[in-house]
């Protein structure tokens, strides 16, 4: 009943949406955290009102689906004169959902520096710059790099979604597959199927990551 | 082209909304159940179980839940079930739900003291009375706070149902876009409905999980 050989003349096709997912994934990966560690300083350190403006990005962001943010970027900014194409609004809507992700857990680990570690690296001299970069950031991210990488493997699968616009992903390369040759529960599987190694593959690629960076502390510790 | 008046729009989704609750609630106990099942069978001590439940928590975390969906709503009907977009998306939520609550859980029994295990043994215990009597009744509570804060994402994952075809609040939040051509109010209005039904729970979440840790 199953008929996997259909599928065979779609590999380049797979392949080219495998690529476009990684690549989606690899730039959310390094954008959203960048955005997650500005705005959990933000969070942590700024006013009043710089605290309210990012806790309700946050908030907005967590409580709504990611369905829903994709179609208001794709479809609701080019009515207020903002036209994105579909690559651009599908990475703009997994940057922003990653950020607003990773700026909570991030701030979880600003939270978690003891206040003493701060006073003695000012009492050593270190700059408030070194203090933030070497002094909080660093540990910090040691304590919430497994959170922070699960994180980015969800953002990844979530990105499955972003077909949904014309994106052409992984997702994407399935749903066509299926329309030519009407094989869909065999495409559908073997595209899950690579979704799943990629998950398990990003999953080593962060631990051999982790291993690296963090390795003196593990050592000394 | 219909006028509709933004009280027309909003009478909609929220008319829709009630599929949304409908099908997450439909996920939520179904995930329970499956999971309380999953979580019994990791708990039993024989590795043949333990390893399915592994590979069944593996298996839907790692894979996109729009391929999950994808799959029971073609799977099925292509062993020759005639299956119906609700039915589809509630299999697949209960399956995703069961896995996430198998794999939360799993993180909340092992907090607790494998020396309870051991003690309730020795004052003759049987497994199910020891699950029952000691653990479930600790485990709960350190339980609570992650599970209402993962119903968050069962409902929100009811969204994707609109993709197979199912009529909820992002569906009816794209039929109105087609008929209307609004996409800016149609969409924030949609998000803040969503907003509506999940801040609560964050927040439940968030008061539950301040409050057990002070607890402790």
């Amino acid at each position: 009943m199953l008929n996997f050989s259909d599928l065979l003349p779609y590999t380049d096709l797979l392949l080219q949406g495998l690529g476009v997912t990684v690549l989606l994934t690899l730039y959310s990966t390094l954008g959203g955290v960048a955005i997650g560690t500005a705005c959990a300083a933000g969070r942590h350190y700024g006013g009043k009102k710089t605290r309210w403006v990012i806790g309700s990005y946050v908030e907005l962001i967590r409580n709504t689906p990611f369905i829903v943010q994709l179609f208001f970027i794709f479809f609701g900014l080019p009515a207020i004169g903002l036209k994105l194409t579909a690559w651009e609004a599908g990475l703009l809507a997994m940057l922003i959902n990653l950020g607003a992700y990773s700026t909570e857990i991030i701030r979880a680990g600003l939270a978690a520096t003891p206040k003493g570690q701060v006073e003695a690296a000012r009492v050593l001299g270190l700059s408030s710059r070194q203090i933030f970069f070497r002094v909080i950031l660093n540990p910090a991210f040691e304590k919430i790099y497994p959170a922070l990488t699960s994180q980015c493997i969800i953002v990844m699968l979530g990105s499955a979604v972003v077909s949904q616009i014309s994106v052409m992903d992984l997702t994407y390369a399935a749903n066509l597959i299926q329309s030519r040759n009407f094989r869909s529960f065999e495409a559908y599987l073997v595209v899950a199927g690579m979704y799943l190694l990629l998950a398990i593959l990003m999953r080593q690629v962060f631990e051999w990551v982790g291993r690296r960076v963090f390795r003196h502390r593990r050592t000394a510790a | 082209m219909i006028d509709f008046s933004n009280w027309d729009l909003l009478r909609n989704l929220l008319l829709a909304t009630r599929w949304t609750i409908a099908l997450s609630l439909t996920a939520f106990v179904g995930g329970a159940l499956v999971g309380l099942l999953l979580t019994a069978m990791r708990l039993s001590g024989r590795s043949a179980l333990q390893y399915v439940v592994r590979g069944y928590v593996e298996l839907f975390q790692g894979t996109p839940l729009l391929m999950q969906l994808f799959l029971v709503f073609f799977g099925l009907s292509m062993l020759g079930i005639d299956i119906s977009a609700w039915a589809a998306a509630a299999i697949a939520l209960t399956c995703f739900t069961s896995a996430f609550l198998t794999e939360i859980w799993r993180g909340c029994i092992d907090t607790l003291p494998k020396g309870q295990w051991e003690a309730s043994r020795c004052l003759g215990l049987s497994f199910t009375q020891t699950l029952t009597r000691v653990i479930l009744p600790q485990a709960v509570r350190v339980a609570l706070a992650p599970t209402i804060g993962f119903s968050v994402q069962v409902v929100k994952g009811t969204a994707l149902a609109s993709i197979i075809g199912f009529v909820e609040l992002t569906k009816a939040g794209t039929m109105l876009n087609n008929a209307t051509f609004e996409p800016f109010k149609i969409f924030a209005m949609v998000a803040l409905i969503y907003f509506a039904l999940c801040y609560p729970l964050s927040l439940a979440s968030q008061k539950l999980e301040k409050k057990f840790n002070g607890a402790r």
